[in-house]
């Protein structure tokens, strides 16, 4: 489905909701929608499946205006964050009940096939005559999303689907999910607090901070170029590093009296701020690279990577190294910066220059 | 431009149709009378609002709404404390609880004449338990010839009989307060009645002003009871205002100044229920958004 | 601050035979006295239930809990003078942030200046010091957990501070800051803190020594750094990074040891051979030790390329992570990934060899 929203606007009493929107989904490609809670994520997936009629604005599915149409009417599969399924049916009704209330009524054998297909890919089978509450969480979340499957349904909307499970039950199911997508007919809208979790599914995202959409376009794209300060902000984690910099001739002053030397486009407003992701930070020295010595404030060890938070001369910055590394804190470090990876946004915070893709 | 489905409309339209019967034409008849001096059915004259001002100045009325306000106060100052207190007893969990509930919950199932009659037995000297008991303690009890004992033994009737719904209202509100509350409480070294004040009651506060709601609106409009037991009296000692109000449309076939008088007692409940509603949503609305974000 | 020691088991019947009728199987451990301790395990495995029976909400079946050599297993959570911060804040609505604060105290009776001058000092280390006359009801949930950690600081007797999941409900840009103030916390104040946690970057985080758990069993107990390098079991390499270990099984011949075919060192014991996604490298064809695979998913994540390679048909997966400046294999490609090294581990029914 090529659903379309045009200047959505969603009001409720004096609140505004979601501000003036165009979307434009890529059909069957997995759409991410980013941003903290309360940015507007479940207020646009509401407006996508028809629970909700927005304020203002048209939605097209197809070309067709259905922004009247019930949901009853649209054909759309959700999964919530809450694991919901009918708690009084057992889990092979519960993935039956879409194919059950579908006009074409299928055979019987034709749905007992579907389902057993279903519960096989996602490793339920196991558990088709029980009843939702014995299972655990992550089982009910497979449960809701074998339902949502079986639909079938040209539009799947997915609200932060894995945020109640253990974090390794949610990277199992997010490879799941990205191969399941991938090998389906569906465009998918998949809304998520997490940037990993973007970068990891992939296709396109749309970056949503209080109820604006500030950036969409394919995943890897808008993370290397973020268009504005707070799509950085919002699409970066550990959070980028941001100084505050002043123009020069030859580039950027920063402060500590330290210089950066980069080609940069003529602005009016000389108060810049230099964007630092935490990976482009390096302990080893590379040619051309900008040392900046100092202090270990703190060492977070994160499984694969260790974020080390650094006070250097022109403030104090968040490193990502990859490993486990221990630090002590006070002990001296000194951290490298290649001028080629970084980030500059003007004084009203927009982009003006991106590290070169490689 | 909503999605809206034209069809319930003929769905809801019986229910309408006998809504419109049995209560909005009613209540088209009540106003049409209050604006008129009913001498016979044939003779109408139309007086405009003098009813209701004679009716304002009544002293009879005056004294009845009085002593329907005092009784209002007297349950609610009784109920609500002695139902929080009987909820804060009540086991919680296993099959003492399940007991404990049906046993709370018997004297609401009652009917409320019957609940009349019960006391008006059991208050007799001569065949009644208290009635005797108290006389055989040397208490000159007597709630026909006496107008205090009349009241308590009323109001000892209503606190029987509703005290059990603030206990089950406030007993289920006790059971929604996650257990971490109380092992926080614990950890902090908390006593029971600091635990009282500061987690239970608080929390209580939506369930309670329900109970608040419904035991004043029930109070306020009580007939059958008083009525069973006392008829009233002695005298008009215990005459609340319904029961006025029907002496004076029924008995005395008043209607203009009881239909006045129904509008102004409609009004005055619509108002407090208003009110009381408005506040309730107010609460209610800042759980909810304090649960969202917890 | 105390020293915990613990020798226990709790079952959930009376005569336990097997392991499923144990919520702990027995176990043996010591919290020093100021240590950070994280608890980290899926759901289900028992980490809650030790955190209980440490504070004293749960009485273990078997066993004893001893603080300061002192056997404490009968005492409630108030006689053992712990503090304990739950998933969701835990907060008085009707009083505010500093009355909040000043509730342990005043129930045990200190002084009035004393009260206010703890309560500033703590007020000040959460970064709430402004904060203080307002009421704690109308707070976001990060500060309402501040609040509720708080109140464990403020009692300068406190034995330990317990925290079961405490930023499950907060917002992952928070969760930093927080995670960070605990830290300060633990290096101003040198409290006995046991986390408890699903989370590895918490656990890893947080904790000097970190207990991996798996269904009622304490699997390893040791730093992040030992975690990561040498697992004591293949549940470790499995739950720790991410992605976890890769597990290759060993198929052994005349003339040695290999993989899906391919030859590898490995000694003549072991079953399995581990090795992290981040010690995997791109090889040169045939190198000694690298085995070939095709490519089946690349993954850019921004600072890293996440590869899904498959050796052979059916044979095992192998999962690589790159660096962002290496050039990333395409979907469909053959490589051949060294999977030998000096952070290889090799495994007999799941436990570490050497």
């Amino acid at each position: 489905m090529e659903l379309t929203l045009e200047r959505i606007e969603q009001k409720v009493g004096a609140q505004t909701h979601l501000y003036p929107l165009d979307l434009t989904l890529v059909p069957r490609a997995v759409t991410v929608l980013l941003g903290a809670t309360q940015a507007g994520k479940t207020t646009l997936m509401r407006v996508m499946a028809g629970l909700d009629v927005p304020s203002k604005g048209r939605v097209l599915a197809d070309g067709v205006d259905v922004t009247g149409q019930p949901v009853r009417d649209r054909n759309v599969a959700m999964v919530y964050q809450q694991f919901i399924n009918y708690p009084s049916m057992t889990v092979a009704d519960n993935i039956a009940s879409p194919l059950r209330l579908r006009k074409d009524a299928m055979a019987r054998n034709d749905i007992a096939a579907r389902v057993n297909e279903l519960a096989a890919k996602l490793h339920i089978e196991p558990f088709l005559q029980r009843l939702p509450a014995e299972l655990s969480g992550g089982q009910q979340q497979r449960v809701a999303l074998a339902r949502a499957l079986a639909k079938n349904a040209p539009l799947m909307l997915l609200d932060e689907p894995l945020v109640n499970l253990d974090y390794k039950l949610r990277e199992e199911l997010r490879d799941e999910l990205s191969l399941l997508f991938a090998s389906g007919q569906s465009t998918v809208v998949y809304a998520t607090t997490e940037p990993t979790e973007a970068l990891l599914l992939g296709g396109y995202t749309a970056v949503l901070d209080g109820g604006e959409l500030l950036q969409y376009g394919p995943t890897a794209e808008v993370f290397r170029r973020p268009r504005s300060l707070r799509v950085a902000r919002a699409f970066s984690d550990p959070p980028m590093n941001l100084v505050k910099a002043t123009a020069q001739a030859d580039g950027l002053l920063l402060p500590g009296g330290v210089s950066l030397a980069l080609q940069l486009p003529a602005t009016p407003d000389p108060a810049l701020t230099l964007g630092v992701r935490a990976g482009a930070l390096r302990v080893h020295q590379r040619h051309g690279d900008v040392a900046l010595p100092g202090i270990v404030e703190l060492a977070e060890i994160a499984g694969s990577d260790t974020f080390v938070h650094v006070l250097t001369p022109i403030g104090e910055l968040v490193a990502q190294l990859t490993g486990v590394h221990v630090f002590t804190l006070g002990a001296a470090l000194t951290l490298h910066l290649d001028p080629r990876q970084a980030y500059v946004f003007d004084a009203l915070g927009e982009l003006l220059v991106a590290p070169e893709v490689l | 431009m909503k999605p809206v489905n034209q069809k319930a409309w003929f769905l809801i339209l019986p229910v309408v149709l006998c809504v419109a019967f049995s209560a909005i034409l009613p209540l088209m008849t009540v106003v049409n009378y209050s604006v008129q001096d009913i001498i016979s059915p044939e003779r109408r004259v139309f007086v405009g609002t003098e009813w209701f001002k004679s009716v304002m100045r009544d002293d009879d009325l005056q004294g009845a709404l009085l002593r329907q306000i005092t009784f209002s106060l007297s349950v609610l100052l009784i109920e609500i404390p002695l139902g929080i207190a009987l909820a804060l007893s009540m086991p919680a969990k296993g099959w003492k609880s399940s007991a404990v509930l049906v046993l709370v919950a018997i004297s609401l199932l009652i009917p409320w004449n019957v609940v009349g009659t019960i006391w008006q037995i059991y208050g007799r000297a001569d065949i009644g338990l208290m009635g005797a008991a108290l006389a055989g303690l040397g208490i000159n009890y007597s709630y026909t010839g006496n107008a205090t004992h009349a009241w308590l033994t009323v109001l000892l009737m209503d606190v029987w009989h509703w005290t059990p719904l603030v206990a089950l209202l406030c007993f289920a509100g006790l059971r929604a307060i996650p257990d971490a509350y109380y092992q926080a409480a614990s950890i902090d070294g908390a006593s029971k009645f600091a635990v009282f004040r500061y987690i239970q009651l608080p929390k209580l506060r939506g369930v309670l002003m329900i109970a608040v709601l419904l035991r004043f609106m029930d109070s306020f409009m009580i007939y059958t009871e008083p009525f069973v037991l006392t008829g009233g009296g002695p005298g008009n000692s215990t005459t609340f205002l319904s029961q006025y109000l029907t002496q004076k449309a029924v008995g005395q076939f008043d209607l203009g100044p009881a239909a006045a008088f129904s509008l102004i007692y409609f009004l005055i409940i619509l108002l407090l229920c208003f009110i009381l509603y408005n506040w309730m949503q107010r609460v209610g609305t800042a759980d909810k958004t304090e649960a969202e974000h917890g | 601050m105390a020293r915990i020691d613990l020798d226990l088991a709790h079952a959930y019947k009376p005569n336990p035979q097997r392991d499923e009728d144990y919520a702990l199987l027995p176990l043996k451990m010591s919290f020093e006295d100021g240590g950070a301790y994280a608890l980290l395990g899926p759901s289900g495995c028992g980490k809650t239930t030790l955190l209980n029976i440490v504070s004293g909400l749960v009485k273990p079946s078997h066993g004893n809990v001893k603080f300061d050599g002192v056997d404490v297993t009968a005492r409630t959570p108030q006689q053992r003078n712990i503090a304990q911060v739950f998933q969701f804040p835990v907060i008085y609505d009707t009083m505010t942030v500093a009355e909040n604060l000043a509730f342990p105290l005043r129930n045990r009776g200190v002084a009035d200046a004393k009260i206010k001058q703890r309560v500033g000092r703590i007020g000040e280390m959460l970064e709430m010091s402004h904060q203080l006359d307002m009421r704690a009801a109308g707070l976001a949930a990060d500060a309402k957990q501040k609040i509720s950690l708080g109140r464990g600081l403020v009692r300068e007797d406190v034995s330990a501070v317990l925290f079961d999941e405490p930023l499950t409900v907060i917002d992952p840009h928070l969760k930093w800051q927080l995670r960070r103030k605990l830290k300060q916390i633990h290096h101003e104040l040198k409290l006995t803190l046991i986390y408890v946690t699903h989370d590895q970057v918490e656990a890893l985080t947080f904790a000097d020594q970190v207990v991996v758990m798996t269904r009622g069993r304490a699997v390893q107990i040791g730093s992040a750094s030992q975690l990561f390098e040498r697992p004591a079991h293949t549940f470790v390499g499995h739950f720790i990074g991410s992605p976890g270990m890769n597990f290759l099984p060993l198929q052994h011949g005349a003339s040695g040891a290999s993989v899906a075919g391919h030859p590898v060192q490995a000694p003549d014991a072991a079953a399995m051979l581990g090795v992290r996604p981040e010690y995997v490298t791109l090889a040169a064809p045939n190198a000694a030790g690298a085995v070939p695979a095709v490519v089946t998913q690349a993954q850019d994540v921004g600072t890293y390329w996440l590869l899904t390679t498959r050796v052979g048909v059916d044979g095992p997966v192998i999962r690589a992570r790159l660096g962002a400046e290496q050039r990333a294999p395409q979907v469909g490609e053959n490589v051949w990934l060294g999977i030998q090294g000096t952070h290889t581990c090799y495994y007999k029914d799941e436990e570490l060899l050497g």
